[in-house]
């Protein structure tokens, strides 16, 4: 470690921040009494004079002509409303980076499920039930669907590719050359609450929309272009979104909202689970090759990568995913020689969208078990060789990025191996399974991961966004921001850090709830971006709102002072509000044709270690315990900063292990909660989590974007445990019985003596020979 | 339609609704109890259950008339409970949950406290094994889970008068321990978790924490 190093480093880092009160401790979230009291009203419970239910028709094919749309049964209840793409008053697209993804499809249909015609009715069963009396004729065609598919006829939705030093000398100074090829499948983001909308012509005649979403700009900009009119765009509470509640509900939005203009009156549109998993986007299935030079220590000297994400029917956010899964694709490692390429590939599936992570959980299960093979190669434990190659301050990434602050990677494996006694633990079960000896099938592994916070390369410097703080009255300041909460608990936190800048309690700090008519457009609330970037720049506005109340006198040096002078100044001038935008740090700039520079101003760290127990019947996995050690920057709200690394691990094992979503023809197998299993509470591990505070001068306080960050390690560190426990070497997550079975009988193990002497707890399985 | 004799909360009540609606339905959008949340096209998410006659019941697949004659109790109704149990200031379920992080985005808990509540009423000092399958049929994709336990146990240990354990993440200062004054409000002790000094502030904790290089 370290040693005292680290510890300086610290204070120079934070010498030029004042340390206020309120960071660092966990006040109650602003919504907690409300929701544990079940008063917090989400979108299905809200009440409005004469609403009605939308509902929506959707394709039984992947991949078809529509032939004709018949409505005439469905309008045979009188009050009965139906749309199709025909009646749209503008163009029929949802614009996110290609124009390609339909409001309504039109003359075809490209995936399962795809919206082919809206309904509106007065009560949800009639407006269902009216579904159930559109007829559609469809002419089915060949569809593509799956990556096996796309990459014999590739349709490219994006590409990218990253290089730096001189590949072929690389792996011509390498002694071991490794190679692996890893696959990920869709994952479903199950935010318990389903996505639900309303919109509605308001007394004025404008259209409002209501809903559970993560980006109301995102909404207001897809509806400005459809219907060429200015929207009011609203969050309701909302029930989780891990990425699926950020371009999606532009869709849904845009039905209810062409529902609601057609009937004059509300309309809500809330979809029950099957139709949510059947419509929704889901994280990119993937496939990544690698090949690797490493010397005989097993420093890596070259690494050739490919990335292919499935991207689905249209591009939606394939770049933008694409691109974030390629600059974390090298994993937290220096390698002087890298080239990353990727694309992206059309298939007849839900287009893939935003799942917390953002291609980066797939890149980093891949590099990860690749570094477990090599690893075993070489004839170390996968903590040391980690240890060998993890970044270092002044290290350079394949973009040429210097990491000159808040690196952290070995100070957290060292945490790691410190709690959990990581390594010799391996060594012990690895020796007990190839003597044959037998093991009650325990096994532990482990993942380091990075993620870089805030929006790739230049995106923060295009969009500036705005923020602003306003005195509204002597003792309450007003957050006037875009960003959303959908659980994280960024309100309290965001309260915080401005309520640090002011010197002031949070209690006289309020933000307001995110509503295009009264903030700006921060930007959406994704990419880990909202304490450090959003935050940051609250920060900025806070010192400049104390500095413009001092009106050139001393800033307040108390709550009580601040109260007083902000009362002279509300009588003199009235409310005072300052705006801020977002300022790139000097020298950070990105290159996006060569891929080259700062790619993300500031990297989270982390280690997952998961322990598993193998059940040696059914090859059926248990998470027993997980060590999660972070550096998060700083926590602002240990509380809520613990809850993101924890439940970010959660859905990190469960895409390791248990989420199993296929598709047959495009068609999801899995479409409830009882055929996709998410994990409960008797599979979820007790969580250790360890927090470490290695700032950033790019976020509030130093502190890091974390919403991230704990999806991508999870997944490799608990495959990793299960080769460990059971000597099966699986490259697919998720590792289910069915592929850990696949994986033994096609002899994809340690070696026969190794899995046998782990099985034999159990009883020997049927074809182990 | 069809006329159902409900008792909600302790009060008893008439109301009108089509005869195949379940009680979730009859609840949300008869009574305007939409504590009760629907996640799932029923039976597997568990953001539905509400207590009848004290035990935790789907109310999705609850028939509303096989309600009848049975004390419901639904999220709106614990803190009236509690009140009129003698009980002051907040429900310690509720409370404890909103102190440890157990809620996110909220929309599990419903079904979630009132599942550790049906649970604690049984039995007075269930083991962590214990809470996690009394809470294995509700379903949360925020937490994680462990700051759901952690807020089961806190609500235990106030009821016994115990200390609370502190959590991994918390070295120095133990978040949820007991404040002079009862449970005021959580503030984790800046100690716990403030820019490092590089050792753990209580000075006594080997452990490696993050804090201690
Ligand atoms: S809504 Fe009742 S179990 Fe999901
Ligand atoms: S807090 Fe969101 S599902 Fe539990």
């Amino acid at each position: 470690m370290r040693g005292n190093q680290g510890t300086l480093r610290r204070h120079e880092t934070m010498a030029h921040i004042d340390h206020g009160r309120m960071v660092g401790t966990s006040p109650a979230r602003t919504d907690g009494a409300q929701k544990v009291r079940g008063l917090c009203r989400y979108v299905d419970d809200l009440e409005f004079d004469g609403l009605w239910h939308g509902a929506t028709v959707r394709s039984p094919h992947a991949c078809a002509r529509i032939v004709a749309i018949d409505a005439a049964a469905a309008l045979a209840d009188p009050d009965v409303v139906v749309l199709t793409a025909r009646d749209l008053p503008g163009p029929n697209v949802l614009r996110l980076i290609a124009d390609d993804w339909p409001v309504l499809a039109d003359g075809r249909v490209n995936h399962f499920a795809e919206p082919v015609a809206l309904v509106a009715a007065p009560t949800r069963e009639r407006a269902r039930a009216a579904v159930g009396r559109v007829e559609v004729r469809y002419e089915v065609e060949r569809g593509i669907h799956d990556l096996d598919q796309a990459l014999a006829s590739p349709r490219i939705l994006a590409s990218c590719r990253i290089e730096r030093g001189d590949l072929e000398a690389g792996f011509a100074a390498a002694t071991h050359v490794v190679e692996g090829v890893y696959d990920t499948a869709h994952q479903e983001h199950v935010y318990i609450e389903p996505q639900g909308m309303v919109a509605r012509p308001t007394a004025q005649g404008e259209l409002e929309v209501i809903g559970s979403l993560q980006c109301p700009y995102y909404v207001q900009k897809a509806l400005a272009l459809l219907f060429d009119e200015p929207v009011r765009v609203r969050q309701a509470p909302t029930g989780g979104g891990f990425g699926g509640k950020e371009e999606f509900p532009d869709a849904i939005a845009a039905h209810a909202a062409l529902l609601a203009r057609r009937v004059g009156r509300p309309v809500k549109i809330v979809y029950d689970r099957h139709e949510d998993m059947q419509a929704t986007p889901k994280r990119h299935p993937s496939r990544v090759r690698h090949r690797t030079g490493v010397d005989a220590a097993g420093k890596l000297c070259a690494m050739e990568i490919e990335v292919i994400l499935d991207g689905g029917a249209y591009t939606t956010l394939s770049g933008v995913v694409l691109s974030r899964a390629v600059l974390h694709a090298g994993g937290a490692y220096a390698c002087p020689n890298v080239r990353i390429e990727g694309r992206a590939l059309a298939t007849n599936t839900v287009p893939s969208g935003a799942f917390r992570g953002f291609g980066a959980p797939q890149t980093q299960f891949a590099v990860e078990r690749q570094m477990d093979r090599i690893a075993r190669l070489i004839g170390t434990d996968p903590l040391t060789l980690r240890e060998r190659n993890a970044y270092r301050l002044g290290d350079v990434t394949p973009t040429g990025q210097v990491l000159e602050e808040s690196v952290s990677a070995l100070e957290c494996l060292a945490a790691a191996q410190a709690r959990t006694d990581f390594k010799r633990r391996w060594h012990e079960i690895e020796d007990a399974r190839a003597s044959g000896e037998g093991h009650a099938l325990h096994g532990i592994g482990l993942a380091l991961s990075w993620h870089g916070a805030g929006f790739t390369g230049e995106g923060e410097q295009r969009m500036r966004s705005p923020v602003r703080l306003a005195l509204v009255a002597p003792d309450c300041v007003e957050v006037r921001v875009a960003a959303c909460d959908f659980g994280q608990g960024t309100t309290i936190v965001l309260s915080q850090i401005v309520a640090d800048a002011l010197g002031l309690p949070t209690e006289m700090v309020r933000v307001v709830d995110p509503d295009t008519s009264k903030v700006p457009d921060s930007g959406p609330t994704v990419a880990s971006r909202t304490v450090m970037v959003v935050g940051g720049i609250l920060e900025r506005a806070g010192r400049r709102l104390v500095r413009e109340l001092g009106q050139g006198g001393a800033p307040p040096a108390s709550p009580a002072e601040f109260v007083e002078l902000a009362r002279a100044y509300l009588t003199q001038h009235g409310e005072l509000e300052v705006e801020e935008r977002f300022e790139p740090a000097p020298g950070q700039t990105f290159d996006e044709t060569t891929y080259t520079g700062t790619a993300y101003s500031a990297y989270g760290w982390g280690v997952h270690v998961a322990e598993v127990r193998v059940d040696a019947d059914t090859l059926a996995t248990r998470v027993e315990r997980a060590t999660l050690v972070f550096d998060v920057g700083k926590a602002i709200h240990p509380v809520l900063c613990a809850g993101q690394v924890e439940g970010g691990s959660l859905q990190a094992f469960g895409f390791g292990h248990l989420e199993d979503l296929r598709l047959s023809e495009g068609r999801p197998l899995q479409d409830s909660l009882s055929t996709y299993v998410i994990p409960t509470a008797v599979d979820a591990p007790d969580f250790d989590t360890i927090l470490i505070e290695n700032p950033t001068r790019s976020g509030p306080q130093g502190a890091k974007g974390v919403g991230e960050l704990p999806m991508d390690g999870g997944g490799p560190a608990l495959v990793a445990a299960i080769e460990n426990a059971t000597g099966i070497v699986a490259t697919r997550a998720p590792a289910t019985p069915e592929v850990l079975l696949e994986d033994l009988l096609a002899g994809r193990t340690l070696g026969p003596e190794a899995v046998a002497g782990a099985l034999q707890a159990g009883e020997p399985l049927e074809g182990l020979r | 339609m069809r006329v159902l004799n409900l008792t909600v909360n302790g009060d008893a009540t008439e109301v009108a609704a089509p005869a195949h609606w379940t009680l979730l339905e009859v609840l949300r959008y008869r009574m305007g109890l939409t504590g009760s949340k629907q996640g799932c096209d029923k039976g597997d998410c568990g953001a539905c259950t509400v207590l009848i006659d004290g035990e935790p019941q789907l109310s999705c697949l609850t028939v509303a008339a096989l309600a009848e004659g049975h004390e419901i109790t639904t999220i709106e109704g614990l803190l009236p409970a509690h009140l009129r149990a003698g009980g002051e200031g907040p429900d310690p379920v509720q409370e404890a949950f909103d102190r440890c992080g157990a809620l996110q985005c909220g929309f599990c808990q419903p079904g979630m406290i009132l599942s550790a509540r049906a649970l604690l009423s049984e039995n007075p000092a269930p083991t962590r094994d214990e809470i996690k399958a009394a809470l294995s049929g509700n379903l949360c994709r925020c937490t994680g889970y462990t700051q759901i336990y952690q807020a089961v146990e806190l609500a235990l240990a106030e009821a016994t008068g115990a200390e609370p354990a502190s959590p991994s993440w918390a070295p120095g200062e133990n978040p949820w321990a007991k404040t002079p004054e009862g449970n005021a409000r959580p503030a984790v002790g800046a100690a716990g978790l403030t820019e490092g000094t590089g050792v753990a502030p209580s000075g006594g904790d080997s452990r490696t924490n993050g804090k201690a290089h």
